[in-house]
């Protein structure tokens, strides 16, 4: 049965709907490959098989009755960022020990009233402050590709990563994930796995721990272009409990895919050229704008002045945002409380306690930028570069693109432990360099596998479009996708 | 700019966040670097640049001024470490 797994979300949809499968079948093969290598990977850190067999036969009832949801006995795993009720939600903190919501966020309530059937919650960066999934109090997650000829166990990426491991080792058929600098894109390319990041304000934040809320977004991993749209289309809606979500109707996406980009405008930014970029990105990148030129599309020259202030902009805005959000964390409402001699003490240990170093580090540095005397200086001023980062993106739409096309990562998956990113947090940093300034201009992007590098690991391209504009994401990215086929491990576990 | 370790108590302080000398050194170097790294932004001219408040140009969604949710005490302490009666357990705090 374990080969009810290979199905993408696509595939089992039609075999659902045909009777050639039970959504039990389904449901328990997945638990079956998570029971086998949860150990291994470490990508779970809960799972709930008892919910998924009791959802996955109504499910079947449903597909029976013919009243089938869009998602209706498909099998999700989801980042433990989004609260689910009654369910491990800790968004893999110390802090958050034991925290059960009473609520269900936005996103997988969607996804539940459309017919998904969830596995369980995914591991992830503690608060998606990290790039390796290294950061999370439930120790690292191990990516399912292996360098060739090397044993050496290797990052996911982060924060989402998960949710990438799990989507690419086929322990759940898709996974939820959030981006708030690269989140889900950065762990995407280091997989083999398609993600998106939708633009802001599409996908509800209600329910979703919050980290930086002008920069998060939740949207899915999965195994190719289609089923990356088919989730996304449930994932999406309007929300009166967000007030940020646009009142926008959610278009159904895979309407887009296999449309022609015949004369479509994709754009190749200079400043993404960067030093030290290895000659295998490069050519990649290069490889993307052919297969681009042979499908009819138009590649132009463009220039995005102010793409390196983005990183350090976001290093200021970013922690900013999270020393505020993350300040409900202090022993009263919930998760871990230590004791403390008056109520200060107790609050200053339980945080130095709950919270790892990567999140302190990110606390005190927003702390530290929004202090009275420094606000101007660091804070108004990154404000400012970002109001700049975005004019960049809006003067080339203006000017006829319709895409952007950069590589997705500085690099392919880094080894477990790796001395050089842990002995300085800039390096991890870096590694959102192509992804982070299109979370400050708030536009779409998504990574899409494109090639392995010369030791065997998948490297991804990203495709940035115009707000609100997914669809031509879509229907681009499946170009990349028909071109470099795609990007399975192979079965070491 | 550069943070000293007086500093970085203070701010430590600030977030509530205890932090002990070995750590707090720790943690200079860290911000210092962070810092460095975020020092660049000087170079941009931002002279007459509005800061960005939202990324997507949309006005206040409002609704009506009615309550719409409520008697969730329970929902509410639920997680609580410590909880009595609907009430949030802590520390004394008045002598």
């Amino acid at each position: 049965m374990s080969e009810l797994t290979n199905l993408t979300i696509a595939e089992a949809r039609e075999k659902l709907l045909a009777k050639e499968i039970t959504a039990v079948e389904l449901t328990d093969s997945y638990l079956k490959a998570i029971d086998a290598a949860n150990e291994t990977f470490n990508a779970y850190v809960e799972v709930t098989p008892d919910n998924a067999r009791k959802w996955a036969a109504i499910s079947d009832e449903k597909i029976a009755k013919g009243e089938a949801g869009d998602l209706e006995g498909v099998p999700v795993g989801i980042k433990d960022l989004f609260g689910t009720e009654g369910v491990h939600t800790q968004a893999c903190s110390h802090i958050l020990d034991g925290f059960k919501p009473r609520y269900e966020s936005t996103v997988t309530q969607n996804m539940w009233d459309d017919g998904a059937v969830m596995l369980g919650k995914l591991n992830m960066d503690e608060f998606a402050m990290g790039s390796s999934n290294e950061t999370s109090y439930y120790g690292a997650v191990k990516n399912p590709w292996k360098a060739e000829g090397d044993d050496t166990a290797l990052v996911p990426g982060g924060s989402s990563g998960g949710s990438a491991a799990a989507v690419a080792a086929h322990l759940c058929a898709g996974a939820t994930a959030t981006d708030t600098g690269g989140s889900i894109r950065q762990p995407a390319a280091f997989t083999g796995t398609v993600g998106i990041k939708p633009t802001y304000g599409r996908c509800s934040r209600w329910g979703i721990v919050a980290f930086a809320s002008s920069l998060d977004q939740a949207g899915p991993i999965a195994r190719d272009v289609r089923d990356a749209a088919i989730l996304l289309k449930s994932m999406a809606s309007v929300d009166p409990k967000d007030t940020t979500s646009v009142d926008l109707p959610v278009p159904d996406y895979e309407t887009a895919i296999g449309k022609s980009v015949k004369g479509m405008k994709i754009g190749i930014p200079k400043e993404y050229r960067v030093d030290g970029m290895p000659a295998e990105i490069e050519a990649l990148w290069q490889q993307g704008i052919e297969w681009y030129k042979s499908a009819g599309a138009e590649i132009v020259d463009i220039s995005l002045p102010h793409t390196k202030y983005a990183l350090p902009a976001y290093y200021i805005v970013a922690p900013a945002e999270a020393s505020s959000n993350l300040a409900r964390y202090d022993g009263v409402k919930y998760g871990l409380r230590m004791t403390g001699d008056d109520i200060t003490d107790m609050y200053e240990k339980t945080r130095s306690e709950g919270f790892g170093d990567e999140v302190q580090r990110r606390i005190m540095i927003g702390t530290y930028v929004l202090s009275s005397g420094y606000y101007d200086a660091y804070y108004l001023r990154a404000q400012k570069v970002r109001t700049l980062i975005k004019r960049d993106f809006e003067d080339v739409f203006n000017a006829g693109v319709d895409a952007i096309l950069t590589p997705s990562t500085p690099s392919s998956a880094f080894a477990i432990g790796d001395t050089e990113m842990a002995s300085d947090p800039i390096k991890m940093y870096l590694q959102d360099i192509f992804t982070v300034a299109v979370n400050m201009a708030g536009l779409p992007g998504i990574s899409v596998p494109a090639g392995l590098d010369g030791k065997g690991l998948p490297l991804g391209l990203q495709l940035i479009g115009k707000p609100f504009e997914e669809e031509t994401l879509f229907q681009a990215s499946q170009v990349i996708e028909d071109a470099a086929g795609r990007f399975t491990p192979s079965k070491w576990w | 700019m550069t943070v000293d370790l007086e500093t970085v108590k203070r701010v430590a302080k600030l977030s509530r966040i205890a932090l002990d000398d070995a750590r707090a050194e720790k943690m200079q170097g860290d911000l210092n670097g962070i810092l460095g790294f975020v020092e660049q932004l000087n170079e941009v001219d931002v002279e007459g640049v509005e800061p960005m408040t939202s990324v997507v140009q949309m006005e206040m969604r409002k609704r009506a001024d009615k309550v719409t949710d409520g008697d969730k005490a329970d929902d509410v302490t639920a997680n609580a470490p410590a909880s009595e009666d609907h009430f949030f357990m802590v520390p004394k705090v008045i002598e």
